[in-house]
């Protein structure tokens, strides 16, 4: 077997508490599919037919009712459940399933919806035998207003900074902006062995890791680790370069495998080696060919540990972290599958105009004279007559009551919207009422309790 | 090269033909039966060309033994015919007998159909079918391998329902998974369009899916390094090749009720075929193949799975051994003997061999310098020139372009070869019988060195019948920000060339330096009988 999946599904959601009060980010409706559907279909594509999903037990047990799930999904999941407190990080999710990975893995985030042709990503991985395979693609920017911003826009969050050399595909170096105090040093040695090296700050990381077996190894000594994002892959971008992995001082270090020292960490990084590895030395030392030119070394310089990146030029690639980019993947969501815009069940009266990019869910009922466009209707969910959704996401189980008109906002499920309820740029909280002839305008009506959670 | 192939229409004097084919001699009265049945079939003939015509309208044309080979062109071919069907003047002409005559009036028809399909003139002139020759001959059976035949779609199709068959014994009966047929890329130059030409940018992993459960990983990530360009180099793709192979065998199951001798052979056929639509395996790998099945099929029936599959393991150890790491070894040692002090050798790309063994030269502190010349696309001097250097070998690069104006100074060349073949040709890195040629004009030593496991038994007198068509894009090259080449896939009448090999006739050649001595060119044959005669 060749590569094992692994879809992390455990994460809270931090940025948009908002929607996640009620519903755990991995089952969020986009496009009337929850949100953990994107990447399993894209695993399922591709041709996996099995998956581990880490997630928790709250999210497994709406997974096991959820109607979509079932029929869609005809890979094999094979659910492990850890706490739900938030203090295990992916890297120690991945720890804690050691011993169910028997080859490599590819670690893939819930809140991934891309249309990546993955071979790309996983082609670097085999055919360059590398430790890490990752992919990245240019920022969207995000065009909608988003509900309950007052202001402007916050100030950029924190940048990172991604160094790949002249093919763009080899990555040389990886920080966040946080760990960067007075400015960005790069070590000298990178810049002897690839003089030009491309720095890009508009990346947004897919969260999608091809990983050496070895590299679970490691993790599974390490326990300082508790992040892939946040620690381990920096740590193999810096370790490239390292210099103990070149020196032929191996079999020392092996033996202070046993002791627990801050650097033991270093050994097992040293094992990446297959069997055979005279033949394949010489197989490479045959070869004419490099994979840069301009000094004396052998390819890779010799290096044993390698990191590669596919930058996507084209494409979807979103990650659902924040409000503004949950509201913009719910337009494009669409685009990704082939199924009817409105589902055979809903029902829907003749005198409705629906745009042709409105997505309608299962089971609703919309009266006549409304108007939905570029809309997200979801599953049984009763819209009114004279009713005008324009721009706006409507989750599972609405009433919007008559004469009502919405614009630009999101309605959590099991919500009620009275009676000629003017709502633009709102974020409506789950199970809420607006009471009849309200207006209100970029404002995020939540209940107390989940005010009270901070 | 004898025809091997027994004539459709075989008669009772077929053991004559045979005999007269295997060139033995033949007794007294056997010739003068000979003599007499040729005036007969004179007179036969005779008639038979009046009635042909008749019957050509109502005799339906099947389509004969020769299947998938193209129609003979009796119009202006694009490459002239090389004879390499010889044709003995003298041979005889067995009793004619109505299949014969059948045989011969399917030929003429053939030959008129093509003669009207002049559209179809892209296909250039198969080498070998003599079949415009005089129709006394009798029509040959010859088999174009399908590598060689991209244009014809018949054949095309063939290949893709070959691959389809192709399933991993082992997998249940649902899943039927196939070898996906790589598809061609771009426009390609008329006299190559028999050949294969694939983009780098589409490998064939896009076809698979991930995770290649069906296909060893190995041998995927082996696929891609081939048509990636990692492993290059005839020596380099063996040894990875045997690598990927030994993985496959350790990870091998004999399922139940199957022998291991014969289970593993059918499952390696995927995965050759896929490595073949990768990138066309070489000569070199051709053999490790061979000998590789050959071992695996002669494997004792008794022996358990853990003690055959050491076994295998071990032997392909010893191949590697005995034919790449010692045979480079006794080259060296015997090339050494040919580098003297003082001299100037002309290097042409980068031959691992030639390499290595300038290198050992350098160790044994021979005084010389080193002449690299590269040639574009690949540019795979840049990689010697390093090697040499790194040693403390001092080295003068050039392109291939200004070989006559550097000849002067050098007073030996030394080649690699990826192949070479039965009647003595060298097959190697286009550009290579350039430099051959201009080292011929100007009487300066050239020597080739390869190992024995490279000697192939085709046979080959030019460039065109069988080659390797590589990306065209590879030719495309930006300068000051500009990039000509860019759109040439919209015009029409343009069409880019990227070959990978050519051929070497034998007399430019002076010496062949193998691990089993230093020979000419034309002794090639011989070591491919000894060879064949020891196993």
């Amino acid at each position: 077997m060749e590569l094992q999946a692994v879809l992390m599904a455990a994460g809270g959601g931090s940025r948009m508490t908002d929607l996640t009060y009620n519903t755990p980010k991995p089952m969020l409706p986009v496009g009337n599919k929850p949100l953990m559907w994107y990447p399993l279909n894209l695993l399922e594509r591709v041709g996996f037919e099995e998956v581990i999903v880490i997630t928790t037990k709250e999210v497994q047990k709406m997974m096991s009712t959820d109607p979509k799930m079932k029929p869609d999904v005809k890979m094999k999941l094979d659910v492990v459940c850890i706490q739900e407190d938030g203090d295990m990080g992916t890297a120690d999710a991945l720890r804690h399933i050691h011993s169910k990975i028997k080859t490599d893995v590819l670690v893939v985030s819930c809140d991934l919806i891309t249309d990546v042709a993955l071979h790309e990503v996983v082609d670097l991985f085999r055919a360059h035998n590398a430790t890490l395979a990752m992919l990245m693609r240019k920022a969207h920017e995000f065009t909608e207003t988003i509900p309950g911003q007052k202001g402007k826009k916050k100030t950029a969050e924190q940048r990172d900074f991604v160094g790949v050399d002249e093919s763009g595909e080899r990555l040389l170096f990886m920080a966040n902006e946080a760990d960067l105090e007075d400015g960005l040093s790069i070590r000298k040695s990178i810049m002897r062995k690839h003089p030009r090296m491309h720095i890009k700050t508009g990346l947004v990381d897919a969260h999608l890791y091809c990983l050496k077996k070895e590299v679970l190894d490691f993790l599974a000594d390490n326990k300082s680790i508790s992040s892939i994002r946040g620690e381990l892959v920096p740590y193999l971008v810096r370790k490239q370069f390292s210099k103990t992995i070149n020196c032929p001082n191996i079999k020392d270090d092996a033996d202070d495998q046993n002791l627990k020292t801050k650097d033991g960490s270093t050994n097992q990084e040293l094992l990446i080696s297959s069997r055979d590895e005279p033949l394949l030395q010489l197989a490479q030392e045959r070869s004419c060919w490099n994979d840069h030119r301009g000094d004396m070394s052998a390819a890779y310089h010799g290096g044993k540990l390698r990191c590669y990146v596919h930058i996507m030029d084209e494409g979807l690639c979103y990650r659902v972290n924040t409000l503004a980019a949950y509201i913009d993947t719910n337009r494009l969501a669409p685009k990704l599958f082939e199924e009817p815009a409105v589902h055979s069940t809903a029902v829907i009266s003749e005198r409705c105009q629906m745009g042709s990019d409105s997505i309608i869910g299962a089971m609703c009922q919309v009266a006549d004279k409304t108007s939905i466009k570029r809309s997200t209707i979801g599953n049984s969910t009763t819209i009114k007559e004279k009713v005008k959704v324009t721009n706006s996401i409507i989750m599972h189980g609405v009433t919007i009551e008559e004469g009502c008109n919405i614009q630009g906002s999101v309605i959590c499920s099991n919500a009620v919207i009275g009676r000629g309820a003017d709502l633009k740029h709102c974020l409506v909280g789950n199970g809420q009422r607006i009471e009849p002839e309200a207006e209100r305008t970029n404002e995020v009506i939540v209940g107390t309790d989940q005010l009270m959670e901070i | 090269m004898a025809d091997s192939g027994v004539t459709d229409g075989a008669v009772g004097k077929d053991g004559i033909q045979q005999a007269k084919i295997e060139g033995k001699e033949l007794t007294k009265e056997e010739k003068q039966r000979l003599r007499k049945e040729k005036k007969q079939q004179k007179k036969n003939k005779e008639k038979n060309d009046e009635n042909a015509s008749k019957e050509s309208e109502e005799k339906p044309v099947s389509a004969a033994a020769p299947t998938p080979t193209q129609p003979s062109q009796k119009a202006p071919s694009a490459v002239p015919a090389p004879a390499s069907l010889p044709v003995p003047a003298s041979e005889p002409q067995p009793a004619k007998s109505k299949a014969d005559m059948k045989a011969e009036r399917r030929a003429r028809q053939e030959s008129e159909r093509a003669s009207k399909k002049k559209g179809d003139a892209g296909q250039p002139a198969a080498t070998g079918k003599a079949k415009a020759a005089p129709s006394e001959l009798q029509p040959v059976v010859k088999r174009l391998p399908e590598h060689v035949q991209v244009d014809n779609p018949e054949v095309l199709k063939k290949l893709a329902k070959k691959l389809e068959k192709q399933q991993t014994p082992g997998c249940n009966a649902a899943a039927h998974f196939e070898i996906p047929l790589r598809l061609d890329y771009g426009h390609k130059v008329s006299l190559f369009s028999h050949l294969h030409q694939y983009s780098r940018r589409a490998p064939l992993t896009q076809q698979i899916g991930i995770p290649s459960t069906v296909i060893h990983p190995a041998i995927v990530r082996l696929g891609l390094q081939y048509s990636q360009g990692i492993v290059a180099g005839s020596n380099a793709r063996s040894v990875a090749l045997l690598h990927a192979f030994k993985q496959v065998i350790r990870d091998y199951t004999t399922p139940p009720n199957e022998e291991l001798s014969r289970d593993l052979v059918n499952k390696l056929k995927p995965y050759i075929s896929f490595l073949n639509q990768c990138r066309p395996l070489s000569a070199s790998m051709g053999n490790a193949i061979k000998y590789i099945k050959k071992e695996i099929s002669n494997i004792p029936s008794q022996y358990r799975e853990e003690e055959a599959k050491s076994k295998l393991l071990i032997c392909i150890e010893r191949y590697i051994d005995e034919n790449i790491i010692l045979a480079a070894k006794a080259i060296a040692k015997s090339s050494i003997e040919k580098i003297s002090d003082g001299d100037v050798i002309l290097v042409y790309g980068c031959s691992s061999l030639v390499n290595h063994i300038l290198c050992e030269a350098f160790e044994k502190k021979r005084k010389f310098r080193v002449i690299v010349v590269d040639s574009r696309p690949r540019l795979e001097g840049r990689e010697a020139l390093r090697r040499l250097v790194q040693r403390g070998i001092s080295c003068t690069y050039v392109l291939i372009s200004a070989v006559s104006y550097i000849l002067p100074e050098v007073s030996k060349v030394f080649l690699g070869a990826h192949a070479l073949l039965a009647n003595g040709y060298v097959m190697s890195r286009v550009g290579t019988s350039q430099i051959a040629l201009v080292a011929k004009a100007f009487n300066v030593p050239v020597l080739v060195c390869c190992e024995t496991y490279k000697f192939c038994e085709r046979v080959q007198t030019d460039s065109f019948v069988s080659n390797e068509l590589d990306d065209p894009d590879d030719l495309i090259v930006t300068r000051k920000g500009r990039t000509q080449l860019e759109h040439w896939q919209e015009v029409p009448s343009l069409g880019l060339l990227n070959l990978v090999y050519d051929v070497t006739p034998p007399d430019f050649v002076d010496l062949v330096i193998t691990d089993l001595g230093m020979i000419p060119c034309t002794s090639v044959p011989v070591v491919l009988r000894v060879k064949n005669m020891d196993q």
